[in-house]
């Protein structure tokens, strides 16, 4: 039977344990309705911008003089993945989750003969990629030291991004992160941004509407496309940004039942244990008066 | 009131404003122009400059740069990459949105050399900033 001390240390180490991971669920509670909060404040914008965006591509895009980041190159052949993780740990299967919807994909390219480069985006994609892809990976964005997302996080991965396009780096980007529906279910994404799809905003008055176009369509798409891609990366970091802490909090408060459980068998055992102590000197008494 | 329109403000970050106005005068990406109430629909993107808003409840004016304004039979919608309200505009704010600009010019001088085109949209993306500086009564910094 374990010693008595052992199991009392046991017990009190478990106990901190449960005091963290409460301290770290609520803390992710807290993270999460702001981020929340960030995400929803952002979809208007995005709404807005996709609804006239999605108008411009329908009456621009079948021409041969529409810009390269709506219709493409022309081949499918160089593929680059945007992989959005966190840059912490400890959020359960989120980082997994997403890695492994871009694993596939990966694989499937390159099975295809495509050639495949990975642009991650926070610490611990990496670090998972690194394994199989060492060699497919092509840059890494750092948000260690970024507080609080902002447009402009965006704005500079989408300029890395569109710099390596304009580069003839690849033709084919897609962005991978976690769509947050709530908090204990994210579901991994797989949005293709380069060339860019719209989805049809359906009979919305766009489409039915005729437009003055100042400049030209042609002008304001292309000055437009660029922003969509920043636009696209920046609902993808704060849904991520949602995902995440909504991930932390259920992992969090798994871990914390899960102690306070551990605790509770402990505990039984060490009474039980206990017990056994005094009823063995009992019996010692006991049976030292009876020999005399 | 039967003659206005509903206006949205909304930058990437947050919605900024949602409100009835009588008069939007919008810093086009071809000159000024004013929506009012009835306007042709139109879209057009949006040069720095500063964005006046005229309503029941009186003028308010924003800071915009980059990005397009919607106008359709509804109203203004207005989609810009910063907004900010003219009050809380601070030299600091345009030092930095000069900063920007000046580098992408000079980006551009380096990669487009034979090409005019984004060298001298560069260039008037840097002469609107300071334009709108004055406007303001700030100074751009040279």
């Amino acid at each position: 039977m374990a010693n008595l001390k052992d199991l009392k240390n046991r017990i009190s180490s478990v106990k901190s344990t449960r005091k963290i991971t409460k301290a770290m669920q609520m803390v992710a509670a807290a993270k999460l309705r702001r981020a929340q909060e960030a995400a929803e404040a952002s979809r208007p914008y995005a709404e807005r911008f996709n609804a006239v965006m999605s108008g411009l591509a329908a009456s621009v895009g079948g021409s041969d003089s529409a810009p390269k980041l709506l219709s493409g190159t022309g081949s499918d052949q160089v593929q680059l993945l945007i992989v959005m993780t966190s840059e912490r740990g400890l959020c359960g299967g989120f980082n997994t989750n997403i890695v492994k919807k871009a694993r596939a994909f990966a694989q499937e390219k390159l099975a295809a003969g495509k050639t495949v480069k990975i642009l991650t985006v926070g610490k611990k994609g990496r670090d998972q990629l690194k394994r199989d892809f060492a060699d497919h990976l092509v840059g890494h964005v750092d948000l260690t030291e970024v507080k609080r997302l902002g447009y402009a996080d965006a704005q500079g991965i989408a300029k890395d991004v569109l710099t390596r396009f304009d580069g003839g780096e690849f033709d084919v980007a897609t962005l991978f992160y976690a769509n947050f529906v709530n908090v204990v279910s994210q579901i991994p994404q797989a949005q293709q941004i380069i060339p860019a799809k719209f989805e049809d905003a359906g009979a919305d008055d766009g489409a039915a509407t005729l437009f003055d176009y100042e400049p030209s369509e042609e002008a304001i798409l292309a000055d437009l496309l660029p922003r969509g891609v920043a636009t696209a990366i920046f609902s993808g970091l704060l849904e991520n940004a949602a995902s995440e802490q909504g991930a932390r909090m259920s992992a969090m408060d798994n871990a914390t039942r899960n102690a306070g459980d551990m605790i509770e068998s402990l505990t039984i055992e060490y009474n039980r244990s206990r017990q056994a102590v005094i009823t063995n000197e009992l019996i010692e008494i006991i049976s030292g008066a009876e020999a005399l | 009131m039967a003659d206005t329109m509903q206006f949205d403000l909304v930058s990437p970050e947050r919605r900024l404003a949602s409100l009835q106005v009588t008069s939007v005068q919008i810093p086009g990406a071809d000159g000024d122009m004013t929506a009012m109430e009835g306007h042709a629909p139109t879209i057009t993107t949006l040069r720095p400059g500063v964005l006046s808003v005229d309503g029941p409840e009186g003028t308010s004016d924003y800071v915009v740069t980059g990005g397009f304004a919607e106008i359709t039979a509804k109203g203004v919608s207005v989609l810009a990459e910063r907004a900010v309200p003219k009050g809380d505009m601070t030299q600091a704010h345009l030092d930095e949105m000069m900063e920007e600009a000046r580098t992408m010019y000079s980006n551009a001088k380096e990669a487009f050399e034979n090409e005019p085109g984004p060298v001298d949209d560069a260039a008037k993306l840097l002469s609107d900033m300071v334009a709108m500086g004055d406007h303001m009564g700030l100074t751009a910094k040279q």
